[in-house]
């Protein structure tokens, strides 16, 4: 973990509620695809966490949706903004385990991480087919990074829950075709219930949690697992499936 | 060069500043960040007799400026802590550490002191019957003069090491609690817990924790929490410790003024994990531009 100050060099709204910063700073510390950054806003107590969309040495994109106040807060900052971040927290993915052909399952704004994800494990060449990923949202206003995942090479199958765009439903309908060596997902808590209860195989689940500290003191952000009391941000935010009780 | 040194209950400490129970863990996340030798001491997560998971989430909510929290006294249980907390420990720090101990009876009190007194790293033993996020028990204890002196005897007759009372502000006469304990054999009083609060989300109409209440800790505690450490100073005569929203080495001068020998920094650890390193370097500056020399010359200065 680092504290460093980040320079917002661009700041947008990529589809409904969704936003894409990019900030400019010390990167050193985030190390795997699924960590995330602890942000501090100007007049707000608690910092805000946020899950790293892409990074590249001295440079880091996240994508927010506004949930809140902060994050509503952060849909107002410019370019030039100087902002205090904490970095490089969480375990992160695993992927030396991710085999010949994994597959990427994302469902709103936990699509963001796997896209770095997805960038690593193509760009580290052992991946032997087309990546397989679905990304799964409400509606088609809220889609949002399709074609950037299309730009890596990969599969991509989008569900809407209205029917507005591709598949009807949810990410569970056409995940059941695919064959994987290791699935990675991350989305809102139903849908990961959803996908560990469709899906055999090995797999890893990066789960969200309100949080105060974000580097493991407060305890605030505690889930049980098969393996005794962890922290999603700190033993987390990614799990095993096996680990999961649920 | 100015003097940060204090005595705590016979025990001299670097400085008085001292990571609260419940934002330092057991002191493992921030001996990776910097060398927690630097702090006066810390005082560790509050620990029970058996292991607890404590309450569902969510367990935060932010206010202004502070946080509210209800996890419960989450914690490994007191035989974990001895044997892989403590040891752990040994590793990176090396001065002598608070033990924070909470319980739902006396005798839930008793075991877990008398175990802990058997640790030799264990310096004092600060007696949670304070926290307002369990029930039966914590602040129970804390709110009643009577039950607060009941664990002080029942501690004291366990321990040979000092004991510090830790209590809580959600009471009308914080000097009654304190004049309990300090008759009750207690060797110094410690506060302020956190103030009984609640945030409720507006889109769903419900309690944001899910414990529905917490406790409000952070700067918004600052003034509340310095009022009471003034008044039990002025009421006791063993030593104070003052905690409550301290930020910034201001903040510490403020509540050594206001009685208090040492200060806990609590929620500031947990927005920036460098707070007590930073508040530990800017204090000698501090001071100087206030003309102190000793630290421990200004503690009670307005009583």
């Amino acid at each position: 973990m680092k504290q460093t100050t980040f320079t917002i060099e661009q700041n947008k709204e990529l589809a409904a509620n969704a936003y894409e910063m990019v900030l400019a700073g010390d990167t050193s510390a985030i190390t795997r695809p699924g960590q995330f950054v602890n942000i501090s806003l100007p007049g707000r107590y608690l910092r805000r966490p946020i899950s790293v969309c892409d990074c590249e040495p001295g440079r880091l994109t996240l994508i927010y949706k506004v949930l809140g106040e902060g994050t509503e807060q952060m849909t107002h900052m410019h370019p030039g903004t100087e902002l205090d971040v904490l970095t490089g927290l969480g375990n992160g993915f695993d992927t030396s385990r991710a085999g010949k052909y994994p597959l990427i399952i994302g469902g709103g704004i936990g699509i963001p991480p796997l896209y770095w994800l997805a960038k690593d494990l193509i760009g580290d060449g052992r991946i032997e087919r087309c990546m397989n990923v679905v990304l799964g949202f409400n509606t088609a206003s809220e889609i949002f990074f399709m074609e950037e995942f299309l730009d890596l090479g990969c599969s991509v199958t989008v569900t809407t829950v209205d029917g507005s765009y591709g598949i009807k439903g949810y990410v569970t309908t056409p995940v059941n075709e695919l064959t994987y060596t290791e699935y990675y997902a991350c989305g809102p808590m139903p849908m990961l219930k959803a996908v560990k209860k469709a899906l055999t195989g090995r797999g890893q689940l990066s789960l969200e949690e309100r949080m105060g500290c974000g580097f493991g003191a407060c305890m605030g952000c505690s889930i049980k697992t098969k393996d005794g009391y962890k922290r999603v941000c700190k033993d987390g935010p990614v799990f095993d499936k096996e680990e999961l009780p649920w | 060069m100015v003097d940060l040194c204090t005595t705590l209950c016979g025990i001299e400490l670097d400085n008085p500043v001292i990571p609260a129970s419940g934002t330092f863990g057991y002191g493992r996340e921030f001996a990776d960040l910097y060398d927690i030798n630097m702090l006066g001491t810390f005082s560790f997560k509050g620990t029970t007799k058996d292991p607890r998971f404590g309450n569902p989430t969510p367990r935060i909510a932010e206010t202004s400026s502070g946080m509210l929290n209800a996890v419960g006294l989450q914690n490994p249980g007191v035989d974990k802590v001895i044997s892989e907390e403590l040891p752990a420990l040994a590793k990176v720090f090396h001065k002598p550490v608070m033990a924070n101990v909470s319980g739902f009876s006396v005798e839930d009190y008793v075991y877990t002191c008398e175990k802990l007194d058997k640790e030799p790293q264990v310096g004092w033993l600060e007696v949670n019957i304070s926290c307002p996020n369990v029930h039966g028990g914590g602040m129970s204890f804390g709110t009643d003069p009577k039950a607060a002196a009941e664990v002080t005897a029942a501690v004291k007759k366990v321990t040979t090491k000092p004991v510090i009372m830790k209590l809580t502000p959600n009471v009308t006469d914080i000097v009654s609690v304190a004049t309990a304990c300090e008759d009750a054999g207690a060797d110094g009083i410690s506060l302020i817990n956190t103030l009984l609060g609640m945030r409720i989300d507006l889109k769903t109409r419900r309690p944001l924790l899910a414990n529905n209440t917490g406790g409000l800790s952070g700067p918004a505690v600052f003034p509340v929490a310095l009022r009471m450490v003034w008044q039990v100073a002025k009421a006791v005569k063993i030593p104070v410790v003052g905690m409550g929203g301290v930020s910034t080495a201001k903040d510490v001068i403020e509540m050594m003024m206001a009685g208090a020998c040492a200060v806990e920094v609590g929620a500031a650890n947990l927005v920036d994990p460098f707070a007590c390193r930073k508040i530990i370097e800017a204090l000698p500056a501090e001071m100087e531009k206030l003309g102190i020399e000793r630290l421990s010359d200004i503690i009670g200065a307005a009583l």
